[in-house]
């Protein structure tokens, strides 16, 4: 269990003298540089985002970089001005990928550490714990988890996802160019959680509409280590084998499917997931020359990178191939991390528009972010444009599709905002806040 | 796939099954055979042994098959090493009792996987194999390496078949498993056997380890199922029967494997445990196990 910042004991034996010299140096700091900005804010005390990370557990290579990424983003803000004029303090938690865990972190962020937020994980299971105790303690929450558990309207109106499109959103715009391009029987490989049925209920029914049908489907567990076995469940029939893995087993799951398949195998079409913090030149992945990858936000930088994309990797340090600038070995969890990076700068935006001064204004909060509509394409939102719909809580953003030449995936098609637009299920304005 | 070729497949995952198990179970079985102490942390050493491999892969220039070698003497020495060091700061302290051992190794299974956490990571680290050979049937492709495993493991368990029945040093291990206190009084140092025995248990699932971590990766929670797997072997082979052990992980990797093939990993699991548990009912010393004296 680690924690990041310890609370004052209740004790702590302060004297007068002591206070008074706090206050000096206090003083003193607000004089110096960098403090100034905040000093004609009503309060300059930080607004506190309580992040909930996986350090530790099945999620820990996204952990680590959601922690970078989310690091270099508060910086950055910190550096413009903070929020309405205060400072933003991160108040990282780990909840060990577990949804028990992660229902007591967002406790002690509510009642221990007194944060304004919390925000920040991403296993699906994770959010379903969490996201229940945080709407008991009316803690605004903001999640990078792309489940469609927030759009679906299961949890409640305290939990956000602006910063990331949802998976029924995503199927619903791939499926299309999936029938068109790469065949109609497809064989889903997806973990056998929450998230992985999203894939399975709404990739099942987005084929199905394009006139394809999903011929076996073939769930796995997140902590499975051996992955050959599922392998004889594929039909020979299939067209189109359609991967989604998670978890520590990720390079060990395409590697089997390489030793198993060779270069003689139905198209592939894999969620990156299956390779996130993977490098796609490891050894035994030859075989994923030519497949075809979904990526939120390509890994690679390409041949003419946006300017915004130039800065948002420079930032978080990030190099064109997506791996760590300090260590090429290190590859980065491009398609899942932007969202840490947009979620915190559409929580500024929000905050700004709410005039938000503390925990106060949390009902003002709520229906400012919900008033969000659309959201511009720029550094501050360096994946692209999005549409957010307030009632859903859920942002709508563009997709990629990627093909692996050489052991580069390069952009052949970029969805629009429209082809990943669903009818709305629920309308989380109504609840009571 | 047809039902030949699906068979084939279900055969060879069940054997590699199999070796994997009786690899892993074999340190286990050895301890309790010989010390009587259930060493619950098992499952850890293994991890570090899979980790010290990882580790070592990276630090040694030369490529894979130089990375799996030095690792084969890294790993076992290292994983060694922390055994005589618990051995005697901590079993020997508790004087073997069997409650306290499993207490104190429970423990030890903490501090082992935090430690593991704290300096390595909590990433999957791969290790590539010592050489990589794809076995190229018509209707699928087999990795060469897991079959390498297979053999490797039938070599380990014949070393140490060997080791137990045909020298001084195993038969020494033999009668102290027989009776701790005639070994005693015939002048055996029980307390060196135990050291010898408890150090050597480590190393052979770190050797495991080491073979088994190019198909899975390393990771600091990888010890859990090694150990569970191990538990179910052993149980079900009869604890302190090496011979047991061998085929029961034979039986369970074989139905393991066909089953995960044929129908599901999931139902496989619930077979074996269940298998466990009708084991414990009708026969509780385990297949092989001599009735307690």
């Amino acid at each position: 269990m680690e924690q990041s910042k310890l609370t004052v004991p209740a004790m702590s034996g302060i004297t007068r003298r002591n206070m008074l010299k706090a206050a000096a140096a206090a003083t003193g700091f607000a004089a110096g540089p960098g403090f100034v900005r905040y000093a004609q804010a009503a309060s300059s005390e930080p607004i506190r985002i309580g992040f909930q990370v996986h350090r530790t557990g099945i999620g820990a290579a996204y952990g680590r970089w959601y922690e970078r990424t989310t690091n270099a983003a508060v910086a950055l803000i910190n550096e413009q001005g903070g929020i309405n004029g205060r400072p933003v303090e991160i108040i990282a938690e780990d909840d060990g990928t577990d949804p028990g865990r992660g229902a007591e972190v967002v406790e002690k962020f509510a009642t221990q550490h007194k944060c304004d937020v919390g925000f920040g994980t991403l296993f699906s299971h994770v959010v379903m714990g969490s996201a229940p105790r945080a709407g008991e303690l009316k803690l605004p929450y903001y999640v990078v988890s792309e489940g469609h558990h927030v759009a679906s309207g299961a949890l409640n109106r305290y939990t956000f996802q602006p910063g990331i499109t949802d998976v029924k959103s995503q199927v619903i715009s791939l499926a299309p160019w999936i029938a068109k391009n790469l065949g109609k029987k497809v064989c889903m490989i997806y973990p056998d959680f929450a998230f992985g049925y999203d894939h399975r209920d709404y990739f099942s029914a987005a084929i199905k509409a394009q006139g394809g049908e999903v011929n076996a489907l073939i769930p796995i567990p997140p902590t499975e280590s051996s992955f050959t076995r599922y392998f004889p469940q594929i039909p020979a029939d299939t067209d189109v084998i359609y991967h989604v893995m998670v978890g520590p087993a990720v390079l060990t799951f395409v590697k089997e499917l390489g030793e198993h398949f060779g270069s003689q195998h139905p198209a592939l079409f894999g969620f990156i997931d299956s390779l996130e913090a993977v490098d796609l030149k490891s050894p035994g992945l030859e075989f994923l020359e030519g497949s075809y990858l979904w990526e939120a936000y390509p890994r690679f930088a390409g041949a003419a990178p946006k300017a915004h994309d130039t800065f948002y990797r420079s930032k978080v340090g990030v190099d064109a191939n997506g791996a760590s600038t300090s260590d090429a070995a290190d590859i980065s969890t491009y398609s899942h991390m932007f969202g840490c990076w947009e979620t915190l700068y559409t929580l500024k935006n929000a905050m700004e528009a709410a005039g938000y001064q503390g925990p106060a204004d949390k009902a003002k909060l709520i229906e400012a972010t919900e008033a969000i509509t659309a959201i511009a394409e720029g550094n501050e939102h360096p994946q692209g444009d999005k549409i957010f719909n307030g009632k859903i809580h859920q942002s709508f953003g563009h997709q990629n599709i990627t093909q692996v030449k050489g052991g580069v995936a390069d952009v052949v098609y970029r969805t629009t905002i429209e082809e990943g637009l669903y009818e709305p299920e629920a309308d989380y304005t109504k609840m009571a806040l | 796939m047809s039902f030949l070729p699906h068979l084939l497949l279900a055969v060879l995952e069940g054997t590699v099954a199999a070796a994997v198990l009786a690899l892993s179970a074999l340190g286990l079985s050895l301890v309790f055979g010989v010390m009587r102490v259930v060493n619950v942390a098992h499952g850890e050493f293994f991890m570090l042994g899979a980790m010290l491999a990882w580790w070592t892969a990276k630090m040694m220039p030369g490529g894979p098959f130089a990375g799996f070698i030095a690792a084969f003497i890294v790993a076992p020495a290292a994983v060694g090493a922390l055994a005589f060091l618990t051995e005697r700061l901590l079993l020997r302290r508790i004087n073997y009792d069997p409650e306290a051992t499993i207490v104190a190794t429970i423990g030890l299974l903490f501090v082992i996987q935090q430690m593991a956490l704290t300096f390595f990571g909590a990433d999957a680290k791969p290790v590539a194999a010592p050489f990589s050979y794809r076995i190229v049937f018509p209707w699928f492709g087999y990795s060469g390496y897991k079959l390498f495993v297979v053999v490797a493991s039938g070599a380990v368990l014949l070393g140490v078949w060997w080791v137990l029945s045909r020298t001084r040093f195993g038969l020494i291990m033999r009668v102290t498993q027989f009776d701790r206190e005639t070994a005693t009084a015939f002048g055996i140092p029980v307390n060196t056997v135990y050291s010898v025995v408890f150090v050597a248990g480590a190393a052979l699932v770190a050797v495991a380890a080491v073979l088994i971590v190019p198909i899975q990766q390393a990771h600091y929670l990888m010890g859990l199922d090694p150990l569970l797997m191990s538990f179910i072997v052993v149980i079900i082979g009869g604890l302190g029967s090496i011979k047991g052990s061998v085929i029961a992980a034979f039986m369970i990797g074989m139905t393991d494997g066909v089953i995960s093939v044929f129908f599901s990993p999931t139902l496989a699991s619930i077979i074996s445990t269940l298998a466990v548990a009708f084991v414990l009912v009708v026969r509780p010393q385990g297949l092989f196990g001599a009735e307690t004296r």
